[in-house]
């Protein structure tokens, strides 16, 4: 028998339901991974350890018991640290919130344990979610499995890490401006950020509440789109929400095919600032999709180049706003005598960390009475633009494709003081969040110069998800024929026995 | 030195609007389905919504927007096709996610009016807008002097209020109104009470903080057409604080004025016990709110179908009423004012519909039970007499049964628990001597006891029948008829 932690989602809910293993052997598998490879991972901050084995016992008394099993029963799921959950903690990867149990579960993870999914633990991420590394953790970077002194992108760097690594099958993340597909691609995985609307925010907690969108991750484009439709769908308690059938993702990922799609390539998102490697290997991709009967024209989006400095208005006001709760009064850190005001004021200061408020007095100051109309009014109208563009090219195409970032994987503290070349990671995954559109990063090779990976990524119109993974799947079967081996058992940082 | 309210009004001319916050009552809470019930534990009322715990989201009571547009309607205004929320973004611990969502520029309703009564005439009040907004928890400030947060030992937070849902009902600025102005005002909030709690949006109780005032006043010296520096008095919580305030603050704004000191923009503090406003925060120090759209809600955009459908609902409006009621009745508006103020207008419509004659309704109800309450200290609708036993006193009156003297026993019998009017009647042996046999005995005595008026009668004195009535009357411990005592007398000596 393989290796339980080498196997799919996919493999291990089928096994899992033939009875041909048990959810506590799956669970115990990738526990014992955790304990070996997580020193040098550090994606999870919090492991559930008996908790997880008690959930996956619970799969395993069903089955038993004859009762039917959901899609993903005894398939292990990591879970980005701003997810709530019953049982353990929710740091969102900050100090502030050290400690704190949420008392509700949310949305999406209490669909997942309908569906049987062990959740096995809490995973490493930017500090509420702001950061492309991991590096703005208040509780120290994740490694990038392909090499331990790189980051493996963010903010969702922890889960992608933790799927990288063979820790999870699975992860849940969340992506407000990249924080999904980055990671995704950096780390040679699939990522995808769904439809706004179509996964539920709710027990999520909120960095940009109008670009915040959960998402899956997973080593495959079946098994991505396998937590995909079982973590999506209308929730009364997201009034943002989108109340529609769930797009037939897994379907698409079992049949991916291209011939005769409409393919836009956005010249836009090239250029200047690209690595080489990077351009080398989406050439290469765009040239698979045609070889498979893709119709493929470039196109532009004129106003994607004002998509970040955009983003870097809506989301900091955004966060301003979301963040003002935490103050030390009914949760989390409190440091300080004094009066509120003043037990407020030291709270937040030792409590966040320098990016968080950095965002915080950008937000702050991007609100502010004078100036309202000339940043978060004037990002609002560019964001119609983006919309707009997005229309007008989704007239043209089926899909649009670009890079997912301009770079692969970089060195741990190599962009630490400088925000804007850190900023500059979610150039291209940006504009699908200001347009609330569906979005995936898939594998497409390895860069010449470094050798590491790269990620091509696949835009699709609102509640069109399934069209990612129709792509995807064409995309990660036509390459793993010609490497002959899926790309991440390349990787090079944590060697398997 | 101070400047009388008489004073005042020989150099200035008053201007004020009042915002009204209103807690709507509905069931549940405005994001969530927390109990909105009063004077429940603290904190117990609660979820990780209304606590803005992480990762909490919230979702519109679909009930509080029929509430608010119910009132927007009754107030005349015009209904959003299309509206959001947003978020008012400030630091206190009784905020759960330190910002409220409410809304800012794009209120739900705008542009309406109210019709109030002052003196015998109407005043239009325009209305600005009515909007939604969350009610934030309740601050408890231990151990200072002043109740304040400054100085407090500590703070306790209750956030059963928090989510509750809240209209504010923003007025024009009422001009015009003159020395009136204290009075309009406190008409103005009177009559919103009435209009809220005719349409059952809320239970209006200004004691419990379920209906709060805050009043902008500024003066304009007379003629000059230049209004001056408005303040905004918070904390004003009855309906004749209203008209203190605005009376207050008239006041002292003229003597600021009269001093040649300036009128500085700022928020002032009411105070009940010695009808003066202090400062608060001045403008200077006033917040920037930061508001924005609140993105984690969708636009609220109520179906016109919808609108129209809450519109034919609507219960009669007391403006409408007020009309029915002054012609079925023929009153005067002064009259109506009268039972309007004496709180007795539902107890005078029931006890008419009960089959007693406006007048006499009118009587009972402003008389003899209206007493009753000020003794008792309670309004007259709480006094534990149904419109319907009124109704039967009256009937018993009107056939004769029983005089004034008599009905009023029978009332006390009823305020006293003794049971229905007839069965008061009853128990105390109270109906009038209408046999008139049983009267003959009593005036022949009575004649026989003072002869020389019987004389005087005799003579073509008719008047002074009254001392013989009086004289049976009281033989008869009062039970007797008057008018057909008076009519036996009168035969017996003709």
């Amino acid at each position: 028998m393989d290796d339980l932690t080498t196997m799919t989602a996919a493999e291990l809910a089928a096994a899992v339901a033939a009875g041909s293993v048990s959810a506590a052997e799956v669970t115990q598998a990738h526990l014992d991974r955790i304990t070996a490879v997580d020193g040098a991972v550090r994606a999870f901050l919090h492991v559930n350890g008996e908790d997880a084995l008690a959930q996956a016992r619970a799969v395993d008394r069903k089955r038993a018991a004859g009762e039917p099993l959901g899609a993903l029963a005894g398939v292990p799921v990591a879970v980005k640290d701003l997810f709530t959950t019953i049982g353990s903690p929710a740091t969102c990867g900050s100090k502030i919130l050290e400690g704190w149990y949420p008392p509700y579960e949310s949305t999406i993870t209490g669909r997942l344990r309908e569906a049987g999914a062990i959740l096995i633990g809490k995973t490493n991420m930017d500090e509420f979610a702001m950061g492309s590394s991991t590096e703005n953790s208040g509780y120290g970077p994740s490694h990038n499995p392909w090499d331990l002194d790189r980051v493996p992108g963010g903010s969702s760097g922890g889960s992608a890490a933790a799927v990288a690594a063979y820790e999870a099958p699975l992860a849940l993340g969340t992506d407000t401006g990249g924080s999904i597909r980055q990671p995704a691609a950096v780390c040679g995985i699939v990522g995808a950020k769904p439809t706004y609307g179509g996964s539920s925010r709710y027990g999520v907690v909120a960095f940009a509440s109008s670009l915040d969108t959960p998402g899956p991750f997973g080593r495959t484009v079946l098994d991505a789109a396998l937590l995909h439709e079982a973590m999506s769908g209308h929730d009364p308690m997201d009034s943002t929400s989108i109340d529609a059938p769930v797009p037939p993702v897994v379907a698409a990922a079992r049949h991916g095919d291209v011939a005769g799609l409409r393919i836009g390539v956005v010249t836009d998102l090239s250029g200047e600032g690209y690595q080489p490697g990077v351009m080398s290997r989406f050439t290469e991709a765009i040239e698979v999709l045609e070889s498979l009967g893709a119709k493929v024209t470039e196109l532009s989006c004129p106003h994607f180049k004002y998509a970040l400095p955009a983003y870097y208005l809506i989301a900091p006001s955004e966060c301003s706003s979301n963040l003002a709760r935490f103050d030390g009064m009914r949760y989390g850190l409190r440091t300080g005598t004094g009066s509120a005001e003043e037990i407020m004021a030291e709270t937040r200061a030792a409590g966040f960390g320098a990016e968080v408020k950095r965002r915080i007095m950008l937000g702050t100051y991007a609100l502010s009475s004078g100036y309202y109309d000339a940043y978060y009014g004037k990002a609002q109208q560019v964001r119609t633009l983006i919309i707009q563009d997005f229309e007008a090219a989704f007239g043209q195409v089926d899909v649009l494709v670009s890079p997912v970032t301009p770079t692969t994987a970089f060195r741990i503290g190599e962009r630490a003081d400088d925000p804007m070349a850190m900023y500059l990671a979610d150039l291209c995954t940006i504009p699908s969040n200001l347009a609330g559109n569906a979005a995936i990063s898939v594998p497409c090779g390895l860069a010449d110069e470094d050798g590491l990976p790269v990620g091509l990524q696949v835009m699709a119109p609102p509640l069109a998800d399934d069209r990612l993974y129709r792509v995807g799947a064409a995309v990660e079967a036509a390459f793993t024929t010609r490497w002959g081996h899926p790309l991440l058992t390349e990787a090079k940082g944590l060697i398997r026995s | 030195m101070t400047v009388t309210y008489e004073e005042a009004l020989q150099s200035y001319e008053p201007l004020f609007g009042l915002e009204t916050h209103v807690e709507l009552g509905t069931t549940t809470k405005m994001f969530c389905g927390c109990l909105t019930a009063f004077g429940a534990e603290p904190n117990t009322h609660v979820c990780p919504i209304c606590l803005g715990l992480p990762g909490s989201l919230p979702v519109v009571n679909r009930r509080s927007i029929e509430f608010a547009i119910r009132i927007g309607l009754a107030l005349n205004c015009s209904i959003a096709s299309w509206c959001r929320f947003a978020r008012k973004n400030y630091f206190y611990p009784d905020m759960p996610k330190n910002f409220q969502i409410s809304q800012y520029d794009e209120p739900l309703c705008t542009d309406g009016y109210l019709d109030v009564l002052v003196g015998g005439s109407t005043i239009r009040v325009g209305i600005e807008r009515v909007h939604l907004e969350e009610d934030t928890g309740k601050s408890l400030h231990v151990g200072g002097a002043t109740g304040r947060i400054q100085g407090a030992e500590y703070s306790l937070v209750d956030y059963n209020r928090a989510g509750i849902p809240l209209v504010e009902i923003v007025t024009k600025p009422v001009p015009g109104t003159g020395y009136l102005a204290p009075e309009v005002a406190k008409a103005y909030v009177t009559e919103l009470r009435d209009v809220l709690r005719t349409l059952g949006v809320s239970d209006v109780r200004m004691e419990e903080g379920s209906m709060r005032c805050d009043v902008n006043t500024s003066l304009s010296v007379l003629g000059s057409g230049v209004w001056g520096t408005r303040t905004e008095t918070k904390n004003v919580n009855s309906l004749r604080s209203v008209e203190r305030a605005v009376r207050s603050e008239i006041e002292r704004q003229a003597f600021v004025l009269d001093s040649g000191g300036r009128i500085i923009q700022e928020t002032r503090h009411f105070h009940e016990d010695t009808g003066v406003t202090t400062s608060g925060r001045s403008k200077e120090e006033a917040q920037d709110y930061r508001y924005f759209p609140e993105p984690d809600l969708v636009p609220v955009a109520p179906d016109p179908a919808w609108v129209t459908e809450i519109g034919k609902t609507l219960p009669e409006l007391p403006s409408a009423r007020r009309a029915r009621l002054i012609e079925s009745w023929s009153l005067s508006e002064l009259e109506f004012e009268a039972l309007r103020n004496a709180g007795a207008l539902d107890a005078v419509e029931a006890t008419v519909a009960a089959g007693a004659s406006p007048a006499d309704a009118r009587k009972w109800w402003l008389g003899e039970l209206a007493r009753k309450a000020n003794d008792a200290g309670v309004d007259v609708s709480e006094l534990p007499i149904t419109p319907a036993q009124v109704a039967r006193v009256a009937e018993l009156v009107e056939s004769g049964a029983l005089n004034d003297k008599l009905a009023r026993q029978v009332i006390d019998g009823v305020l006293d628990g003794e049971g229905t009017p007839d069965e008061v009647v009853a128990e105390r042996g109270l109906a009038v001597v209408s046999d008139d046999s049983a009267l003959l005995a009593a005036i022949d005595e009575a004649i026989a006891a003072n002869a020389e008026v019987a004389d005087k009668i005799r003579n073509g004195k008719v008047a002074a029948a009254g001392a013989l009535v009086g004289a049976v009357m009281k033989t008869t411990g009062g039970k007797a008829d008057a008018p057909r005592v008076r009519e036996l007398i009168l035969e017996r000596l003709a």
